[in-house]
């Protein structure tokens, strides 16, 4: 099965052969390296860019009003706070030109922790980017959604940030990509470059088929009666193996794939929390003014009488980095222990 | 350099003479005059509405038509890549008019209303976005437009034709890093953009003097450093800014390659209400000199000068006053077009 990393430089190029891609660039996205984690190798439209996030956002709206389909990277999240205005501007445009001009353009970038990268390569930015008006905000925890979702992407007519989870981007998926071939090794001989001489190499793509996920909609990840628990990225794997172990101990889970933060599936959230009683958000930006707290909020604002237990998020300490230590990381965003407990204490709150 | 217009000179030459002598066709020159009155008395209405009560801001650029007006005559105008992509700064009105929009929109997104063509009654004074015509929507950030015209200008190389992209920004806005990734993004070897970088040098960010600020002897120096072909031109002078902005384009256009031009204009009401909109007597007003170096040539004479600016300075009134009861955006308006949809 592809890794998410494969699946992604899949879904691209299936958007430049169909869906009208015409820009895949950013730092390194280009030949040679085709990305650092290598999710644009070998990809027809993909370019470098020079080293300035603003001029690869700014570019990136260019294109998007001048009739192009655009996918601009930035290599790593914890670079794209100096563009924060010009997202900004991507997101009111269509709305301060009331209507007159949309700007479909997918900005995708590798967020989170998972690869001990330190103050500036594990940061998170589904709390800001949730707070730019006007961009639909997806982030995919398998391979399969990850495709998928990258279709839709590319597909939109607003703009579209695809927050890449690092830690499972080189992770392999349980389910087959539509056209993909079964054996691991035979998909790596044909997509993956060679790791020395890479001038003369051509990737010889799969008969890849169109497989899309809408965006907006949640996907329940396992079936439960007793608390619901909403995560996405990084963190989603991590409830997903708590809420089996858990289940030992007589606690029935229900996991809630988020997918797309914004515009969120809230009809998804609602039928589980109201099945339910009680519910736990799970991310791992830091947890003041988090995108959990407004799920809270909402929960709160509408559910409260279906609750049994007050709603709680389980996040990333507010702290002003992970540090590289292995203990630093372990400390500062959720870990499968911290989800175990976090399950185990609500599923069992008594009023 | 800003007072480069010839002085006054009496006329003893026979008509036919004078206009074979003239740098540009005499209708032009006419043209372009009255393109700049009637700019020049729209900004003075917006004022107007500003101080009446009828907008809550103003912001826009008297003084800067004599750059203004040649560079809306030379524009390529249309939608999409065979057609200029235009991302302008808020001191563009005289360029919209010579590019023939009709002022009332103006006046509408000065009056807020649910007319305005531009916004909606969303955006200051300004702040154009014609789509028709690739007027990419005006924003507040002075810089951001140069971060986004090489996105349009690529498009347009990799397109083909004779579509450029223009870009104009201010002096100040200049020392944000969007100047230089555009001066970058423009000319990465063998990938060379077909763009016509603008600075209208007004020597001001506010308050604070460019003198102040720019280590630079001109802003076009720094084109240098990239290979960029650059000039400063004095913006105050309509012959001058339509003889260079013409050979600028015709370069951009036929090369398909950068051009950096800074021009040298005035702010002829401060930056904006914020800070008075009163007239500044001591900078040049290149209206004044345009109709002084006309009458010498023997173009026109005082009384078409008076005649244009009652008769324009009677139309903004007019269509102020239509203006001033159309209606306000409804409040539920606020969710429209947050997220463009397929048809």
């Amino acid at each position: 099965m592809a890794s998410m990393a494969q699946a992604i430089r899949m879904a691209l190029h299936y958007a430049e052969e169909n869906l009208g891609v015409t820009d895949v660039f950013g730092e390194d996205v280009g030949p040679p390296l085709g990305g650092v984690f290598t999710t644009t190798q070998g990809l027809k439209t993909a370019w470098n860019s020079p080293l300035d996030e603003r001029g690869i956002i700014g570019v990136a709206m260019g294109l998007a009003l001048a009739g192009q389909r655009p996918v601009a990277e930035i290599q790593f999240c914890d670079y794209i706070f100096n563009a924060i205005d010009l997202l900004k501007l991507a997101g009111g445009t269509y709305w301060a030109s009331n209507g007159d001009w949309n700007v479909p353009m997918v900005v995708k970038t590798p967020v989170g922790s998972g690869i001990r990268g330190s103050i500036y390569h594990s940061q998170s930015f589904d709390g800001t980017i949730t707070r730019l008006p006007g961009w639909k905000v997806v982030m995919p925890s398998t391979p399969l959604d990850a495709y998928g979702l990258m279709i839709s992407a590319c597909q939109d007519l607003n703009p579209v940030m695809y927050l890449e989870p690092k830690a499972l981007l080189r992770v392999r998926g349980e389910e087959l990509i539509p056209g993909e071939p079964s054996d691991d090794r035979t998909l790596s001989k044909m997509i993956d470059a060679p790791l020395n001489d890479r001038s003369g190499w051509v990737p010889k793509w799969p008969d890849l088929q169109p497989y899309s996920v809408p965006i907006g909609k949640a996907k329940i990840v396992r079936q439960g009666n007793q608390i619901t628990v909403v995560s996405y990225g990084r963190t989603l794997p991590l409830c997903v193996k708590a809420a089996g172990a858990i289940r030992e101990e007589g606690i029935d889970a229900e996991i809630i794939d988020l997918r797309t933060l914004y515009p969120y599936d809230w009809e998804a959230l609602k039928a589980s929390i109201q099945k339910t009683g009680r519910v736990l958000y799970v991310n791992e930006d830091t947890e003041i003014t988090n995108f959990g707290e407004h799920l809270i909020r909402r929960t709160i604002d509408e559910l409260f009488y279906a609750l049994l237990a007050p709603p709680q998020l389980l996040a990333g300490k507010s702290i002003p980095g992970i540090g590289l230590a292995d203990s630093l990381e372990m400390a500062s965003v959720p870990q499968l222990p911290d989800v175990t407990a976090a399950i185990r204490a609500l599923a069992s709150e008594e009023p | 350099m800003k007072n480069a217009l010839e002085a006054p000179r009496p006329i003893r030459k026979p008509q036919s003479e004078v206009a074979a002598a003239l740098p540009l066709d005499r209708d032009l020159l006419i043209r372009m005059h009255d393109l700049m009155v009637q700019s020049r008395a729209l900004e003075e209405r917006l004022i107007q509405m500003y101080r009446q009560g009828h907008g809550f801001f103003w912001i826009g650029g008297p003084g800067e038509e004599a750059f203004n007006v040649p560079l809306g005559l030379l524009i390529k105008k249309g939608e999409g890549l065979d057609y200029d992509y235009l991302h302008f700064h808020y001191r563009q009105s005289a360029t919209l008019l010579a590019m023939g929009e009709d002022p009332i929109g103006a006046l509408r997104q000065m009056k807020n209303t649910a007319t305005d063509p531009y916004s909606g009654g969303r955006n200051f004074a300004g702040h154009f976005s014609i789509k028709r015509w690739n007027v990419v929507p005006v924003s507040s950030p002075i810089e951001v437009q140069y971060s986004m015209a090489p996105g349009t200008a690529i498009a347009q190389k990799r397109h083909g034709g004779d579509g450029i992209t223009i870009v104009t920004g201010g002096d100040a806005g200049t020392a944000e890093g969007d100047f230089a990734s555009c001066l970058v993004w423009s000319s990465r070897p063998g990938n060379e953009l077909p763009i016509l970088i603008i600075v209208a040098n007004n020597q001001w960010g506010i308050s604070t003097a460019a003198s102040t600020v720019q280590g630079c002897t001109n802003i076009s120096d720094r084109g240098k450093a990239f290979n960029i072909r650059s000039k400063t031109i004095d913006g105050n002078n309509p012959v001058v800014a339509y003889q260079e902005l013409r050979e600028a384009m015709d370069y951009v256009r036929r090369e398909r390659k950068p051009f950096l031009l800074e021009a040298l204009v005035s702010r002829l009401y401060g930056h904006s209400s914020a800070s008075g909109a009163n007239f500044v007597p001591d900078e040049v007003d290149c209206i004044a000199t345009y109709e002084q170096w006309l009458e010498a040539k023997g173009v026109t004479n005082r009384a078409h000068f008076n005649e244009m600016r009652a008769r324009w300075n009677q139309e903004m009134a007019e269509l102020a006053r239509k203006v001033r009861d159309e209606p306000q955006p409804t409040p539920d308006s606020i969710w429209n077009f947050i997220y463009a949809e397929k048809k």
